[in-house]
């Protein structure tokens, strides 16, 4: 049956005055949307195979392609836009639900956008991160109530001296931490979902910045034992992957509840994609889908899943934190809270626009809550509680940039997950085709002629790049607000202010309207 | 230290540089019974034998005969005896005697004397117009006689390599050949049969008349001038130029009655050092190991003269190098159809397996020759890209079971051969195969 | 200190820029699309990539320490640049016997024969401070180092 023609979501567009018709682009295309014609030796394009990744774009030695979106299709509409149709149009075919890649692209508002910091002016004076210290090292895990000291040396006794820091000794014994030196960490995920050389990447990364990447529910390929100590090894409800050397080879655990992409649905690693070292990774058969359940199966309540942190705690000799994932839902304060209560050490919150491999369209576009508001809620819900330094708050979905971080630190997080922002550095343009396995920049396939298309060296140099950035763009905002420590700006909602929002979302956001002084 | 190398070509050159690569100060006499040339009145004093073809036919003009620039030997510090020959050997005395009575004492001896054709016997070879053709005096003698003699008709006596260059050379001065041949075919030493009636009908196709299993017995002239030539069967081929090109031999004049010790050349061990201690032999005057046939015989070509002059020169400077062997193999271009034969391309006798692809009308033709799953031979006819790759694996005798079937592929290359061993090719790490 | 170039075919995309750019570099105006549109006869690229199923990698002059192409050069057209350590080829001299393409074990040497007949090969990009093939690798798959 032939399949109605729709106008191309993408418009190839080749300058036939600069092709040279080396035919790079026609190598390069996994979809392949060039060909080569050697009787006229010329190079043609199919515009409807384009996924809009502009690899070809980029790769081209003369720029002679340009992806541009098709600019002509349907009658201007603004309830029925060409997406709505062509997604009409595809399910009227196939009776599919539809996938798709990456967090939710629709215009909910981005409430970061809406934020704005502080700075310092004559009553305080700004710091100058270049000649001053500051701090960006942030620790991740169960802080104590309190602190019990006591003064261990004898010399501190002497009459009129004063004693230093040397001559105490802690007397209370603290819960397992992840020094973190900067306030970010690489999201979940898997090895199955991205390639090994991004895992690697990721991993390089994570350990060159000192800070940590989160394996997801991909198991820790043995090329990735080597990372461990800046590895959090997840257990997600497929359990795959999870043995004692996994959770003894990571510096966290992580109990993955949900994800922002999908909250309430499980996951799906289809079999073609479940090579030989997936399967030994994952411990599946060879060819097998992996089918993540939504819920865990043995979690219906928070005295479950305390079993299960408690479990993991005991299997490791309570030597290293134990946190949960979930997704940003209505809910998601009093989740949290229970979460704290059930002795999580953190707890890491995936808003709305949360990234995935693969997810329906529909879940990822319409289910749960921007991060922003979650992040606020929980904070203050744990506050109120007097359990927030019981935990620490992780908040993931939609970071992409040093000031989001900041932002989020100050409505009260201890550290952000970024997950799409590191794709990008790796070289990522959000087609959103993930669930193909037709990545052409070797992140989101195991097709190994794409996968060598990503060199750990350059992906981990990318990432390195990328945190040592926005390290420095938040130490410049943290000095501009005459702050010299990243611990004295969590929470600080005060160094917040919000621009065009109603009085519900800065009630909802616990920050002061712009204009708004102390 | 004195060093004293007799000859001026492949062998000696070499050398030179490994010795000055080891010795800055030694002296070093060159000695060469060539004469020197001058090109608009510059001297070159060296020059690359195997393109007095390309000189005779006008591919290449004298300036670009040198295989050295005229600084070499400046630059070098070398003593060049030209247009003189050694005609003894003073063993006791470490001497060598050179025409003219003139004696060098040396230290360390290099015999790099090169071959000699082979005449065979013929009636009449001493009238005029009848030449061998290996240096570079023979093809200005040869384009002399051609210019004052006008000469249209040729004959060359033998079908192989130097026979058919000098063929060619005559054929781009528009003059007809006749290759009068011993055996069935032409390059019956390095060819096989497909190969050889692949040029023989290039020959053809160019006017180029090629008579097999027959030999010259006399040459016929009159007034110092060769008028034709009859063969071994009465015919009669009017000619008035007569190359004879059979064969070379290693060139062992200067040795023999010596305590030196020869066979067909001079023999050497694997330092390239004779039987006797400080005198050294390299090129094609010398029988140094076959890598293949794992004995000792001439391989009179450049790449090997070059490689034992070398090592030759090392180990007479006091680096100790061994000589890895060496084995047959050749490039020519023929009536404009490149060709390349490597090692044993021939086999006889049982445990050989031949691959091979034969395209006559495109005068393609492959072949590779295995022994053992290992290649130990290879001839490429037209299509030679690429065939160092089968010489690499003929030399390293790499063990090509897994990838046999690869071989004659188009797309053969190093990505057909084990990991380890193409890593260890390009990355130069050490390989376990 | 000679640089050598590396391949690492485990990230060799088989892309073919190595071709494209070691074509332009050997071209009269080295200039791309001219290159490419405008010189008769077409340049030819300096550089083979491999390919075979899903591993590929470019593969071109190793300048060997040992070159046999040296030796086997009647001519001596082959020479070794004594500044650089790399093995070029004196076009004006070489006479196109192909006895370098006879001995070299990775097959970098090809015939040029629009026009004189002439061996070709890498040259490491002369008076470039790193040869194209290297610095247009969007992979980094052809790395030049210092000899290992």
């Amino acid at each position: 049956m032939a399949k109605r023609p729709t106008p191309t979501e993408f418009i190839i567009e080749r300058d036939e005055g600069k092709c040279i018709a080396c035919q790079v682009c026609v190598r390069m295309c996994s979809n392949d949307a060039h060909s080569y014609d050697p009787e006229t030796d010329t190079v043609t394009s199919d515009s409807t195979k384009c996924v809009g990744c502009h690899f070809c774009e980029t790769i081209c030695p003369t720029g002679a392609i340009i992806i541009k979106r098709n600019p002509s299709e349907f009658k201007l509409n603004a309830n029925w836009s060409a997406q709505v149709i062509r997604n009409i149009t595809k399910q009227a075919e196939t009776s599919g639900v539809l996938l798709t890649g990456m967090g939710c692209d629709k215009p909910y508002p981005v409430y970061w956008d809406h934020i704005v910091l502080n700075a310092s002016q004559v009553t305080n004076p700004s710091i100058d991160p270049l000649r001053e210290p500051m701090e960006l090292r942030t620790y991740i895990g169960r802080k104590p109530d309190r602190i019990e000291l006591t003064a261990h040396s004898p010399q501190s006794t002497e009459k009129n001296k004063i004693p230093s820091a040397m001559d105490y000794r802690l007397l209370t014994k603290l819960s397992p931490q992840l020094k973190l030196e900067t306030p970010i960490l690489f999201s979940a995920m898997s090895y199955g979902s991205i390639s090994l050389n991004a895992c690697i990447s990721l991993a390089r990364a994570a350990k060159e910045i000192g800070t940590f990447y989160n394996t997801g529910e991909g198991g820790l390929h043995k090329d990735l034992y080597e990372y461990g100590a800046h590895t959090i090894v997840q257990v997600a409800s497929g359990r795959f992957g999870v043995h004692r050397e996994y959770l003894e080879a990571g510096a966290a655990i992580e109990i993955k509840i949900g994800q922002g992409a999908k909250p309430g649905i499980g996951g799906h690693l289809p079999g073609e994609k479940v090579s030989e070292e997936i399967s030994q990774t994952r411990m599946i058969p060879v060819g097998t889908d992996a089918l993540s359940p939504a819920p865990h199966h043995d979690i219906y309540s928070i005295e479950d899943l305390k079993q299960l942190i408690f479990a993991l705690k005991e299997a490791t000799r309570y030597s290293k934190p134990v946190g949960v994932k979930i997704s940003a839902v209505h809910n998601v304060a009093p989740i949290a809270s229970g979460i704290v209560r059930a002795g999580a050490d953190f707890v890491a919150i995936d808003g709305l626009r949360g990234g995935t491999g693969a997810a329906p369209t529909v879940i990822r576009d319409n289910v749960g809550i921007p991060i922003e508001l979650a992040i606020a809620a929980v904070d203050n819900r744990l506050r109120e509680e007097g359990i927030r330094n019981q935990a620490s708050l992780i908040a993931a979905g939609g970071i992409r940039s040093s000031s989001d971080v900041i932002k989020a630190i100050a409505l009260g997080a201890d550290a952000v997950y970024i997950g799409t922002a590191a794709l990008v550095a790796m070289g990522c343009n959000l087609c959103q085709r993930c669930y193909t396995g037709k990545c052409n920049w070797g992140i989101a396939t195991q097709d190994p002629y794409l996968t060598k298309r990503l060199n750990p060296d350059i992906g981990t140099r990318r990432l390195v790049n990328l945190l040592r950035a926005w390290s420095l763009e938040i130490k410049e905002m943290l000095g501009g607000m005459g702050i010299n420590a990243i611990e004295s700006l969590r929470g600080n909602r005060e160094q917040l202010r919000g621009v065009g929002l109603s009085d519900t979302d800065l009630k909802l956001l616990g920050i002061k309207p712009a204009g708004e002084a102390w | 230290m004195r060093y004293v190398l007799i000859g001026n070509s492949a062998g000696g050159i070499a050398a030179i540089e490994a010795i000055r690569e080891c010795d800055k100060k030694g002296e070093i006499t060159v000695i060469s019974d060539e004469p020197r040339i001058f090109v608009r009145g510059k001297p070159h004093i060296n020059y690359s034998r195997p393109l007095i073809s390309y000189l005779l036919g006008e591919k290449v003009t004298l300036d670009k005969m040198p295989y050295r620039g005229e600084d070499f030997y400046k630059d070098n510090r070398v003593e060049l005896i030209l247009n003189r020959k050694a005609t003894k050997l003073n063993l006791k005395k470490k001497e060598v005697v050179l025409a003219g009575d003139r004696k060098l004492p040396f230290d360390k001896l290099l015999i790099a004397a090169g071959g000699m054709p082979v005449i065979p016997e013929i009636k009449g070879l001493n009238s005029g117009g009848v030449f061998t053709f290996t240096r570079l005096a023979d093809a200005r003698n040869i384009k002399n006689y051609i210019r004052t003699n006008k000469v249209k008709e040729a004959v060359v006596v033998g079908g192989g390599l130097i026979g058919l260059k000098a063929t060619e050379a005559l054929m781009e001065l528009k003059i007809k050949v006749v290759i009068v041949e011993l055996a069935d075919r032409v390059l019956s030493a390095t060819f096989d049969k497909k190969a050889s009636s692949i040029i023989e009908n290039a020959l053809g196709r160019k006017g180029c008349e090629l008579i097999t299993n027959n030999t010259v017995v006399e040459i016929k002239g009159k007034n110092k001038r060769a008028e034709g030539v009859i063969l071994k069967d009465g015919k009669k081929i009017s000619a008035s130029l007569v190359i004879v090109a059979v064969g070379v031999r290693p060139n062992i004049e200067l040795v023999k009655n010596t305590p030196i010790k020869t066979n067909k050349g001079i023999l050497v061990d694997a330092f390239l050092q004779t039987n006797i201690k400080d005198i050294y032999a390299a090129g094609d005057c010398c029988e140094a190991e076959d890598l293949l046939l794992e004995m000792k015989r001439p391989i009179a070509i450049w790449p090997a003269a070059v490689r034992q002059g070398k090592i030759a020169g090392f180990n007479m400077a006091g680096a100790r190098k061994e000589y890895p062997g060496s084995f047959a193999m050749n490039s020519v271009e023929l009536c404009g159809i490149p060709t390349i034969s490597v090692g044993e391309t021939y086999p006889e006798g049982k445990g050989y397996q031949v691959l091979e692809c034969f395209d006559q009308k495109n005068s393609v033709y492959k072949k590779i020759v295995l022994k053992n799953n290992k290649v130990v031979g290879a001839i490429f006819v037209s299509d030679i890209e690429r065939a160092g790759i089968y010489t690499g694996l003929i030399k390293d005798k790499v063990d090509a079971a897994s990838f046999k079937e690869h071989l004659l592929k188009e797309d053969f290359g190093l990505i057909s051969l084990p990991k380890e061993y193409r890593k260890h090719l390009v990355a130069g790490e050490v390989a376990v195969i | 200190m000679v640089k050598r170039i590396y391949i690492r075919e485990e990230y060799c995309m088989g892309c073919r820029l190595c071709e494209v750019h070691c074509l332009v570099q050997h071209s009269k105006t080295k200039n791309i699309i001219k290159a490419y549109k405008g010189e008769y006869p077409k340049p030819i690229p300096r550089i083979i990539v491999e390919e075979k199923g899903y591993v590929s990698f470019a593969l071109q002059c190793r300048h060997c320490e040992d070159a046999p192409c040296l030796e086997a050069c009647i001519t001596g057209a082959m020479y070794r640049d004594k500044k650089t350590g790399a093995v070029l080829c004196d076009e004006d001299k070489c006479i196109g016997c192909w006895m370098c393409i006879m001995v070299c074990p990775f097959g970098v040497i090809s015939r040029n024969i629009e026009g004189k007949k002439i061996a070709s090969k890498c040259d490491l990009c002369v008076g470039e401070e790193v040869p194209v093939c290297v610095k247009n690798c969007p992979n980094e798959a052809i790395v030049c180092e210092e000899e290992k």
